[in-house]
């Protein structure tokens, strides 16, 4: 079978814009979680969220002209894939097959423009009629919308742009399955290398969903925490009071080779990714299946493909040393995933240390598997376990090993990462150490 | 992740188009040479300059009777787009001779893990008749937008599970559920060519031993104002007001070409292993012998790179083990957009040289609008049909058309054993998928 590593990563996050200042920050237990600026949301029943800060695409592009006006999803992802590509030394390829460099993208859509969108709607409402006049309408978007801003909409446009920026003509998917999108993009690009299309796959994802339209659709799930005395303390996964999830934004990138692409070329690998499990609910829209049937296959599909029984034990260890989760902090996820996790690996799951980064960073939807995937690389890399941060009251009924507040030195040599989406979207990654 | 080389088939074919349900209704027009293109009902289009669309209109389908009763409340939540899905596939189902839990308390015909779902979805836009009515609550006497208000009153007035109606995977969220289809689910978003890799990624899947069959394909519905809006933003429409001949309005390929027409549709396609197929006592309808996916190098995501669909094509016909001489027919996009029609026939020439004036092609795009997202299932779809009845439908269009037989043309009789279908997209994705014959 055809081994495939990861020879470079990139993020841009609500912790920070390079690789060492964000895992720098999760180390020393950092929240990003404020008060949003972009838009006035002080009315709103969320007030805060993780926001990118500090950030110009443009200082990540070879020439920002190419691009336009990229929307901020595909500005974010143009970061993080510089720092990847950079890393990668793909850049210094000379004879890289730009037909065999393909992207699969888990990328969201572009950010409405909620103030034009809220001026032509209401302009155009007939009271009389109860709906829109349609006629009206089109002529207050052609005054008030921006034409290229509407086509930067597409989800698949942060994909045109990362591949115009490195010249990859290879095979190229963007998939949007929610919050597992970028897991499932990784885990698909993958196997676009294994089954021989490819040598080279730049994958991940990118977000965002922070602004007046994306938090009033999530407010009105009550996905949202709305604790807005202390936007530091409100993403708390894990936790008996945990009371919804904490908005993120950002994007995270990796570079995928086949092993033996790396090493003709002279690549150092930082890890190997050993194995991916998908699976669907298919149980209702708005609730996980309550024995955590769908994350459960994803994991289990995933261990399978790695080879590890996640029951058995190396020199009286668990043969993973991490699982880094999807732990949204909502009710229902959290201990969804907790179950998920003890179906597994059984008697071995109080032993496999679980955290969240979503506690840090907040959620960064289909962005938010790619940055986890690093972490759990990070890890491996460092010897260090980013913590699940405010667990200071834990949930009784969640008796994992969550890595509580602190971050923990560990010798770790495999990690699985998990990522759960609406709609019933389960995607799980397991990453290993790399070994010649 | 092993693959398994084994035979790849379609074996159900399900479709939805401003026809109706079904592939019959569109394979009968097109045979007839009878296009849906007509001026837009579902809203007053007099605002734009392109007022046609490939519409099916609302009382021919109604999502609710096709549903199990278990699932009828969820139809609450579902866009036009995921309405589209859902009816496409319970006709793929019902084609392919599946049993699943939407067709019978009887055991399913598959197991639940092993059945994957791969449905390519768009953008969905919001429905600007339900976001209005909520939005309109936070207007000041003034007549402008009070966002204070929204975020602390007017917010209440959109549904709870308003955004649940356009994350583009519940397309596929509410397909597996009415199916229970567990094994592995995706959602491809990438315009024109969504479908096509949605079928190629199912193939994958297959092929690596994650599933025995997928329900596979794409729908869209670009019939509403936001929607139409947005491909007015990309100058690639065709302007009509529904007046005059609607099926010389598109015409892919010509010199002339002005443009193309939305539509909303899809189809989704029963995705199978030969040999779970055969083990069921299942007819195929083809078999999918190569796939080639590319990625344009353009200056502008709007345009389609001829090396990208050329490298897509030879790909797929590698894979096929089949030379290019071999093709019978090709189902480009043909969208009448005159950068890809041309970035098409530029590419299918580096393939095919001097012999593609000689190949017919199909073309849907005049007949049912550009369903984008649904748009590749319906081409494979009906490239599906043609293998099944050695047939080409007839061609809408121009007249004539420069080194591509794609002029206007009455449906005929003639051997078929392979079909080219091709497509780029808006984003630069281009694919290219073989299909065959099956052999007795």
């Amino acid at each position: 079978m055809t081994r495939v590593v990861i020879t470079g990563m990139g993020w841009i996050t609500p912790l920070g814009n390079n690789l060492e200042t964000v895992w720098k920050r999760m180390c020393n237990s950092e929240s990003a979680i404020a008060t949003i600026d972009r838009f006035d949301a002080s009315s709103f029943p969320t007030t805060f969220a993780g926001q990118v800060r500090d950030f110009d695409w443009k200082e990540y592009v070879k020439d920002a002209l190419v691009h336009n006006e990229p929307a901020m999803n595909s500005q974010f992802a143009l970061g993080a894939a510089r720092q990847a590509w950079d890393q990668s030394g793909l850049g210094e390829c000379k004879d890289l097959d730009l037909e065999r460099a393909g992207i699969y993208l888990g990328a969201g859509e572009g950010v409405l423009d909620f103030s034009a969108h809220s001026m032509i709607d209401t302009h155009s409402w007939d009271v009389e009629d109860g709906k829109i006049n349609a006629v009206a309408w089109a002529e207050f978007a052609r005054e008030k919308l921006d034409e290229w801003g509407e086509v930067e909409q597409e989800p698949n446009m942060s994909l045109w742009h990362v591949a115009k920026e490195y010249g990859l003509q290879g095979p190229a998917f963007n998939c949007l399955t929610a919050c597992a999108a970028s897991t499932q993009a990784i885990g698909e690009a993958v196997s676009v290398l294994q089954a021989g299309d490819a040598d080279v796959m730049l994958s991940g994802g990118t977000h965002t969903m922070l602004h007046a339209l994306g938090i009033t659709g999530f407010n009105r799930l009550t996905a949202l925490s709305t604790f807005n005395g202390d936007p530091k303390k409100a993403s708390k996964p894990f936790s008996k009071d945990r009371g919804g999830f904490v908005m993120g934004e950002g994007s995270g990138m990796l570079v995928l080779e086949t092993l033996e692409h790396a090493l003709a070329r002279g690549a150092t690998p930082l890890a190997e990714i050993v194995g991916f499990g998908s699976s669907a609910d298919a149980y209702r829209i708005t609730d996980l299946h309550p024995e955590g049937r769908g994350p459960a296959a994803a994991i289990r599909n995933a261990l399978s493909q790695a080879n590890i029984d996640p029951t058995a034990t190396i020199e009286g260890k668990p043969p993973v040393q991490y699982i880094s989760a999807h732990g949204t902090s909502t009710q229902e996820n959290d201990s969804i995933e907790t179950k998920a996790i003890k179906l597994v690996f059984g008697d071995n799951a109080p032993n496999v240390p679980v955290s969240s980064i979503k506690s840090m960073m907040g959620h960064l939807i289909a962005a938010a598997g790619s940055v986890e995937l690093i972490t759990c690389v990070m890890s491996i890399q460092t010897g260090m376990l980013a913590p699940t941060i405010n667990l200071d009251n834990p949930d009784p009924e969640l008796d994992l090993d969550y890595v509580p507040n602190v971050a923990r030195k560990a010798e770790v040599d495999c990690c699985v990462s998990n990522s759960f989406g609406f709609g019933g979207q389960n995607n799980t990654l397991v990453v290993r150490r790399y070994e010649p | 992740m092993p693959e398994r080389q084994e035979q790849i088939v379609i074996s159900g074919v399900g479709v939805i188009t401003c026809f109706g349900v079904g592939i019959e209704l569109l394979w009968d027009a097109m045979i007839e040479g009878r296009t849906g293109l007509k001026r837009i009902e579902r809203f007053d289009p007099s605002g734009f300059s392109s007022q046609i669309a490939g519409e099916l209109p609302e009382d021919d389908f109604k999502v609710r009777k096709i549903v199990p009763k278990s699932h009828r409340k969820a139809t609450k939540v579902m866009c036009r787009d995921t309405e589209l899905a859902v009816g496409a596939a319970a006709d793929a189902v019902k084609s392919a001779g599946l049993t699943t839990a939407a067709t019978s308390d009887e055991p399913p015909t598959i197991a639940p893990d092993r059945v994957g779902c791969h449905i390519g979805a768009g953008l969905i836009s919001a429905e600007v008749n339900e976001l209005g009515a909520a939005l309109v609550t936070s207007k000041k006497e003034d007549g402008t937008f009070d966002l204070a208000h929204w975020g602390a009153e007017g917010m209440q007035n959109l549904t709870p599970l308003w955004l649940l109606k356009y994350l583009p995977n519940m397309l596929a969220c509410h397909v597996t559920i009415v199916h229970n289809s567990q094994g592995p689910s995706n959602t491809i978003t990438c315009c024109e060519a969504s479908s096509g890799l949605s079928i190629a990624e199912s193939r994958r899947v297959i092929r690596r031993g994650d599933a025995d069959a997928c329900l596979s394909g794409g729908a869209e519905d670009r019939v509403n104002p936001l929607a139409l809006y947005r491909q007015h933003c990309t100058g690639r429409l065709v302007d009509s007001d529904g007046s005059g001949d609607m099926s010389a309005l598109i015409t892919p390929f010509a010199n002339d070409a002005s443009g193309t027409a939305i539509g909303e549709g899809g189809g989704i396609l029963i995705v199978e292993a030969n040999s779970s197929c055969t083990k069921r006592g299942g007819s195929p309808w083809c078999t999918i012998d190569g796939v080639g996916c590319r990625q344009s190098f353009t200056n502008s995501p709007l345009d389609a790179d001829p090396g990208a669909l050329a490298s897509a094509t030879n790909k797929a016909l590698v894979e096929a083990n089949c030379d290019a001489s071999e093709i019978d027919v090709i189902v480009p996009l043909g969208s009448g957009i005159k950068q890809l029609d041309d970035a098409e026939r530029e590419g299918l020439t580096v393939v095919f040289g001097d012999r593609l004036p000689t190949i017919p092609t199909i073309t849907t795009i005049p007949y049912t609008g550009n369903c984008m997202a649904g748009n590749g299932a319906i081409a494979l779809s009906v490239a599906a049909k043609s293998i099944k009845e050695q047939q080409i439908p007839a061609r809408l269009g121009a007249t004539e058309t420069d080194g591509i037989d794609a002029g206007r043309y009455e449906s005929t009789q003639m051997r078929i054993n392979k079909v080219l279908v091709i497509s780029p997209s808006e984003g630069g994705q281009c694919v290219a998928i073989v299909l065959g014959k099956v052999q007795a």
